[in-house]
């Protein structure tokens, strides 16, 4: 008995501390991000442009959210960013995948390697933008001398003047920029499968097919969808690289570059809230279906 | 290293690696090439690969031309304050989110993730009209406040993983000895997590230092800017310097590899414990 209440007054101190140690960043939080989302979805039920303060700002309801369906731009926008996100993703796993299975031993130059991995992650993505905005230049880029070099191509193309090139291009320069980052965060996670459990499936007889599927794949699943989530969260809320490179030129224009138009150039803060909770939505809805798949193992303790 | 294995896998896989590094290298090397060519020999056609004399002009330029030194200090500047302040604030509540048992963990876990994963641009419009209000826009605290947004659940995700990797026991035998709750925490633990906080500290100082939207919108006095944005806005409506943007490109990227090739180590220590349990 006694001991009994003892356990339960040490659990109670151990919750108190807990939680006064959280309240700095509890209370941080709730005013710097809580807050402000609060404030946004507020802002979304008015008309509010800031250019005309003569309309006194009146709350109009929903009516900002269904002009969005109504509003032919945004919902391209929606339909480029869908297309960006799926593409990205998918050449952003393959490429990393692979390069992550085949490096996935020890050899020599491995750490220059890896430090030429984090290179396109660690440096802005404007800088980078730039960069490859500058390879793609239609008269002195890059990418046309090694593509006519080749045979590629028989004469100079301006990529960046058109729908399909522009899209071709920026879909180019952000999986350069992540592909790598993925292959890091896979081999991360093969680096953990144990030695023993391919011996005991090569002992078995397994394809190298189904030492893939039946070994690798279950081990690192969890990795590979962390992974996933992120890259799925970055691609849908692009913004510097397409700002950077096309100005959402050529069809294409993201839901974020877009809903920044909104915002900070036409200062539509009615209407520009609306796309913006209508991000955080989708957002919200992609974390949830990841989550829902990861299960409890990204928050078990 | 297995011995009987034949030679051409080996040469197939050094291949498969070059040009692995070559495809990532590349733009660097051509940014470079740009920087130190003669102007001439920017707009050569068929491109010039490798310049026939260097040039150091338009390193000249970045620094003449544009505030970029006001730039790197006001990107130094913000980015540090926000990794510090994220670190000061955030290691206490990963400590307890990581080895504290208390009623709605989970929940506190989950609004966490949740908060680094808010978009940016959901939360533009009312922090611009908070700054505004504040007179808080084009000054560092400005970009500072909305950058904790981000900065600190990715610290407190972060340094929970670590806390988490620490042997338990620790606590219990600390507090036999009579040790206080804030003693431990001070005295044992945050000792044993000093390299992972540097890990942290590096992801969330790069984090910020690359940060794009909020620096456009709330620091539009350009000697205000920070890099990612003052690089951008180079081009004028008159000219494309694409010398200037490829002499600025090197500048902030070379401090990054040399950054990245030292602590590689610890970053990628930092990054792979995110999220994943072992």
């Amino acid at each position: 008995m006694g001991k009994k209440k003892k356990n339960s007054s040490i659990m109670k101190t151990e919750a108190r501390d807990a939680w006064i140690m959280m309240a700095p960043a509890i209370i941080v939080l709730s005013v710097v991000a809580v807050y402000p989302i609060i404030r946004t979805v507020w802002l979304s039920l008015h008309e509010m442009v800031l250019t005309d303060p003569g309309s006194g700002y009146p709350l109009i309801g929903l009516k900002n959210y269904t002009a969005i369906f109504k509003d032919k731009r945004a919902v391209e926008s929606i339909i480029f960013t869908l297309k960006f996100t799926v593409t990205t993703v998918c050449f952003e796993l393959l490429i990393g995948f692979a390069a992550a299975l085949i490096m996935n031993k020890p050899f020599k130059g491995k750490g220059i390697v890896r430090a030429a991995i984090l290179i396109p992650w660690a440096i802005p993505t404007s800088v980078s933008a730039m960069m490859w905005k500058f390879i793609y230049n239609d008269q002195y880029g890059l990418f046309n001398d090694i593509l006519l070099r080749f045979g590629v191509i028989d004469k100079y193309n301006a990529w960046l003047s058109t729908a399909d090139g522009s899209f071709m291009a920026l879909v180019i320069t952000d999986v350069w920029k992540t592909a790598p980052y993925m292959a890091l965060l896979i081999l991360a996670g093969l680096q953990m499968i144990p030695e023993e459990l391919y011996e005991a499936a090569e002992i078995d007889g397994a394809s190298v097919f189904q030492k893939f599927f039946y070994v690798t794949l279950p081990t690192v699943k969890t990795t590979v969808l962390v992974a996933l989530l992120f890259r799925t969260l970055d691609a849908f809320r692009v913004f510097d690289l397409i700002s950077v490179m096309t100005g959402g030129a050529n069809g294409t224009e993201s839901v974020s570059v877009y809903t920044y138009n909104h915002l900070m150039k036409f200062l539509d803060f009615g209407y520009g809230s609306a796309m913006a909770m209508m991000i955080f939505a989708v957002v919200f809805i992609i974390s949830l279906i990841y989550m829902r798949v990861l299960g409890d193992q990204i928050t078990d303790r | 290293m297995q011995k009987k294995k034949p030679i051409w896998k080996d040469i197939l896989f050094y291949l498969f690696v070059c040009i692995f590094v070559g495809i990532i290298v590349l733009p660097f090397f051509w940014q470079f090439m740009t920087s130190i060519k003669p102007l001439s020999e920017i707009s050569a056609i068929p491109a010039k690969w490798i310049p026939s004399s260097v040039h150091g002009q338009f390193y000249v330029n970045v620094f003449e031309k544009h505030p970029f030194a006001k730039y790197l200090l006001n990107s130094f500047i913000v980015a540090t304050t926000t990794t510090v302040l994220s670190i000061l604030i955030g290691a206490s509540a990963a400590y307890a989110l990581a080895r504290l048992r208390f009623k709605g963990k989970k929940i506190m876990l989950m609004a966490i993730l949740s908060i680094s994963m808010f978009p940016t641009i959901a939360t533009l419009s009312p922090i611009y009209l908070l700054l505004k209000q504040l007179k808080l826009l084009n000054k560092y605290a400005g970009l500072v406040i909305p950058y904790i947004t981000f900065a600190l659940p990715l610290a407190i995700w972060l340094l929970t993983n670590f806390f988490a990797q620490l042997p338990k026991g620790f606590e219990e035998a600390a507090s036999i000895d009579g040790c206080s709750r804030a003693r431990i925490f001070f005295q044992i633990m945050l000792p044993l997590i000093k390299p992972a906080i540097f890990s942290v500290g590096l992801i969330v100082f790069i984090n910020a230092w690359n940060e794009y939207i909020y620096a456009l919108t709330f620091m539009t006095d350009d000697m205000m800017r920070t890099v990612p944005v003052g690089i951008a806005l180079f081009p004028s409506n008159y000219e494309l310097p694409w010398g200037d943007m490829a002499a600025a490109s090197v500048v902030v990227t070379v401090p990054l590899i040399i950054l990245v090739l030292i602590f590689q180590r610890k970053i990628i220590a930092g990054l792979t414990t995110g999220g994943v349990k072992e």
